[in-house]
């Protein structure tokens, strides 16, 4: 079903269309509500905030569209909201709620003369009487290419993202044919966002001069990294990017079928795609004969059941053919043997989403933005103790310490910054004194990290590193796949050691057999699961090996966090007599009053909350926190005698 | 595999070996003793997960598992380097880690591999260098009708999942749970018809290393025998 109209004058058809209905929803002459209604949203209460604007929509009598978009990555200030009303710029809200959402209709839908200052962020063009986004760090330093439409286009509709020149990368692609494709790929040098960083371009490659009866692509959305949640965001916020980028590398690769593998905990990814695909086939942008090319690519999703394990390559193909999800030692590699032995090429999503911008602007250009190593654009999902967490894409090169705390707004509550890691589970531990290094695939792995999927979590001075470890290291030895002994066991002796030195029981061999252990799994282990397991382990023991031995030999955890080494009591010089402020607030009913009328710990039932310390008025602040427990000085706390209770309760 | 023969140096002694050949084969065949557990011959990708058949090769990073190294002409392979046998110990000092019961009360002491191994690396059958891990299962699982499994004894080397799903109407062993829970599953209890088979065949108790895997009838004969 060849035509003669180039692939370009069929798509200039379906845009036109688009621009046309996208248009007349900005020239709408009713207010537009856009909704940042994307899992995390929800989670957040978007959906509540929707209800709250339906209802005070039909109680004021006011006409007004409600969509749904995607996520803007900005976690801390969710429901976000933005609000197109005739007159004036769209504006951005953060933590919306219905509450907040019915004030926002009358104060400014119906009288239209208050634009509720105290819930905007900005507008998001620039405009005199408001600040714009760009007035703000995080916008300003910030790169987006790959999330550049997320949160402002609606992910339920094609339209919205061929009015911003969606899908022409796709025809230009296959006007210029898929040997041009590979190569400006390939000269981008784009590497694998899912972890490991091997070239995109030479991957594809590789499948492409495999002689096979069929080919397949798989995009990888298992996501299993505990708090990364950057490819579920693309998938939900902008599908179509996702399904341009595979029918290119497809196109590359001269795969006729592509499959989207997304974990089952992520029924709304899984419902965007769906739809998404539907509605580019309808378009004939997928499916037989493209945009009347003689390339074809069925698109199909896939639902993971859910180990962290079969995000890897060859668990994740086996998991496909119906079993269990055990890596497979490698070679054959997939790209030349994969799902049923055919040349199968695995992308994240990320990597999908980068490939179109490539294709429309050049190599050249994404070569611009980054390192000469590592081009591009990195995005992280920042978590902990920042002022700002959520997700934030920035060019490769930039510094640890320019994302956190030029990015993300530095730590929170005047905390000091004490590590982060960086890279997942199995990332790596980077003191404060390494934030000079640079985000790139090469130098985090010289330190003893790696970029992984882009999970970085910041701590300040209350997190025990040896804590951290442990934490990790659960996490990894509960998911690996069991099949190989330095893994299955070794990871596991790795978490009871941790565990022992965090309660005080750390045996004085444990420090050397962490290490010895620990390079034992790296070397040994079949996949990457075993393989960078221990890296938590041995970047904690290189970078604060004083930790470990405050808690093997002085059972002391410096950071006071590990509960059987701490303790915590009540200074009787700050402690104000009569105040009763922390007594309710614990659990176990340990604080009693002194013979003085103060307040004291009993230690033998406190169970180490450590809520008393926030129930503790501000201007006393008199909970005290200590590791080891001995030392607790002796206040000659005595308690006050039973008849001079009821006196004072009288 | 071809009939051309290609020449390798195994701690500096010189093999020939047909090309395509895996590694671990040739040096067994050889009398160069590599630990192993999970390879069986015949095994066409052998799954290569006990990582005990770990060398070094001239020019590869790293240890590398010599049952999937398909050897190749010139190759310089060293069994016995410092690195390999420390990683060896590890990784038998973490089998053993995990294993419970007396060798004495065993049905396969004295024709039990995880011994042989332990002689050969002079390793302790219980070591004193790691914790001991426990593993939640109950000593024996027994509900199958023609087999019983010593979940606690098992080395997850996976040969006896191999060569039950090797064979044609056989009633598939498989691997269940994960991590440390890992184990040898018969699946349920619903094991007729393909269990009538199991009593004809016992290839999976014929190659356990250990004695983890036994046919019923003469488990029962050896606990018998040992009252
Ligand atoms: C334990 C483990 C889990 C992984 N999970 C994912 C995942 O969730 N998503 C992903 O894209 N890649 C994951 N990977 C990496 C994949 O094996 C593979 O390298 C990647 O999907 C290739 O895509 P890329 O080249 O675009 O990065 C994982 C690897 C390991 C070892
Ligand atoms: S390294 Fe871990 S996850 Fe990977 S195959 Fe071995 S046991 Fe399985
Ligand atoms: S039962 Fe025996 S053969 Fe089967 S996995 Fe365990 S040790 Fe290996
Ligand atoms: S024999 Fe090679 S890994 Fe088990």
């Amino acid at each position: 079903m060849k035509s003669n109209k180039s692939p370009e004058e069929y798509l200039k058809e379906h845009a036109d269309e688009a621009r046309a209905a996208v248009t007349a929803l900005k020239n709408s002459s009713n207010p537009v509500i856009y909704v940042g209604a994307a899992t995390c949203g929800r989670a957040a209460g978007a959906l509540e905030t929707i209800a709250g604007f339906e209802t005070a929509l039909e109680e004021n009598g006011i006409t007004a569209e409600i969509r749904k978009v995607g996520c803007l990555g900005h976690c801390y200030a969710e429901p976000l909201v933005i609000i197109q009303n005739p007159g004036f710029p769209p504006l951005l809200y953060q933590k919306i709620g219905a509450g907040e959402a019915g004030i926002l209709v009358r104060s400014f839908l119906k009288d239209g003369s208050d634009p509720c200052y105290e819930y905007l962020i900005g507008a998001l063009e620039a405009d005199e009487n408001f600040p714009t986004l760009m007035d703000y760090p995080r916008y300003l330093y910030e790169k987006r290419v790959v999330m550049a439409h997320c949160g402002l286009i609606d992910p339920a509709e094609i339209d919205h993202y061929l009015a911003v020149g969606g899908y022409e990368s796709l025809a230009s692609g296959l006007k210029k044919g898929s040997e041009w494709v590979l190569e400006e790929v390939k000269s981008a040098n784009l590497r694998g966002r899912g972890g490991a960083g091997f070239p995109a371009g030479r991957k594809w490659e590789i499948a492409r001069q495999v002689e096979a009866e069929e080919k397949l692509l798989i995009c990888n959305g298992d996501e299993g990294d505990p708090g990364a949640y950057m490819d579920r965001t693309l998938l939900e916020s902008n599908p179509h990017q996702v399904l341009e980028g595979l029918a290119l590398a497809a196109l590359a690769v001269g795969a006729e079928k592509a499959l989207l593998y997304i974990r089952a905990e992520y029924p709304l990814a899984v419902k965007v795609m769906e739809s998404a695909i539907s509605q580019a086939e309808s378009k004939n942008l997928l499916g037989a004969n493209i945009l009347g090319s003689d390339f074809s690519l069925a698109v199909s999703v896939f639902q993971g059941s859910g180990a962290f394990v079969c995000g890897e390559e060859t668990a994740l193909i086996e998991s496909l053919s119906g079993r269990r999800g055990m890596p497979k030692l490698r070679p054959p590699y997939p790209a030349v043997s994969g799902f049923a032995g055919r040349p199968t090429i695995i992308n994240n999503v990320k990597t999908l989403s980068t490939v179109p911008s490539i294709i429309k602007n050049g190599a050249a250009w994404f070569l611009d933005i980054g390192t000469p190593d590592s081009p591009g654009t990195a995005i992280f999902s920042v978590v902990g103790e920042v002022e700002y967490p959520g997700l934030v894409e920035v060019p490769m090169g930039v510094t640890l310490e320019h994302l956190v705390v030029d990015v993300c707004g530095g730590i929170k509550n005047g905390k000091e910054l004490k590590a982060v890691q960086i890279g997942g589970p199995s990332g790596g531990c980077l003191p404060a004194s390494l934030m000079d290094t640079i985000i790139d695939f090469d130098s985090l792995r010289s330190v003893g990290a790696m970029m992984g999927s882009g999970g970085l979590v910041v701590m300040n001075e209350d997190t025990c590193m040896v804590e951290v470890a442990r934490y990790f290291t659960d996490f990894t030895q509960g998911e690996s796949c069991g099949k190989c002994t330095f893994c299955r066991i070794g990871t596991r002796h790795l978490r009871e050691i941790l565990h022992s030195i965090t309660i005080g029981e750390g045996l004085p061999g444990d420090i050397n057999d962490l290490t010895e252990i620990s390079e034992a799994v790296v070397a040994g282990s079949l996949c990457s699961l075993g393989k960078t397991a221990p890296n938590p382990v041995l970047t904690t023991l290189r970078f604060f090996r004083d930790e470990y031995v405050a808690h093997v030999e002085g059972k002391c955890c410096p950071a006071r966090m590990c509960r059987t080494l701490t303790a915590f009591y009540i200074d009787l010089e700050a402690c104000a007599r009569g105040c009763d402020a922390c007594v309710a607030c614990c659990p176990t009913e340990s604080i009693f009053t002194t013979s003085n009328r103060k307040k004291a710990i009993d230690q033998e039932k406190c169970v180490k909350c450590g809520e008393c310390v926030y129930a503790c008025p501000p201007e006393y602040d008199a909970v005290r926190r200590v590791s080891p427990p001995e030392l607790i000085p002796d206040q000659g706390v005595e308690p006050l005698p039973e008849n001079e209770k009821e006196e004072s309760e009288a | 595999m071809s009939d051309k023969l290609v020449t390798i140096t195994v701690d500096d002694k010189e093999i020939s070996a047909p090309a395509g050949s895996y590694l671990l084969p040739v040096c067994l065949e050889n009398d160069i003793y590599i630990p192993n557990l999970c390879y069986l011959e015949g095994m066409e990708t052998p799954p290569a997960s006990c990582r005990l058949c770990l060398v070094e090769i001239e020019g590869r990073p790293g240890p590398q598992v010599s049952c999937r190294c398909l050897i190749e002409d010139g190759m310089v392979v060293k069994t016995n380097s410092e690195e390999i046998l420390k990683l060896r110990q590890i990784a038998f000092r973490l089998l053993v880690s995990t294993n419970d019961g007396s060798c004495k009360s065993c049905i396969s002491n004295r024709s039990c591999e995880l011994q042989q191994i332990a002689k050969f690396l002079h390793q302790p059958l219980r070591t004193k260098r790691l914790r001991h891990i426990d593993r939640a299962y109950p000593p024996l699982i027994d509900d199958h009708p023609y087999l019983v499994y010593e979940p606690k004894k098992c080395l997850l080397c996976g040969r006896c999942v191999y060569v039950c799903n090797n064979i044609e109407k056989g009633y598939k062993l498989s691997f269940a749970q994960r991590g440390m829970d890992t184990i040898v599953s018969f699946f349920g209890s619903d094991l007729d018809p393909a269990s009538a088979f199991c009593k004809e065949c016992f290839a999976c108790t014929e190659v356990c290393p250990v004695g983890s895997l036994s046919s019923k009838e003469k488990w029962k004969a050896f606990v018998d025998g040992l009252k």
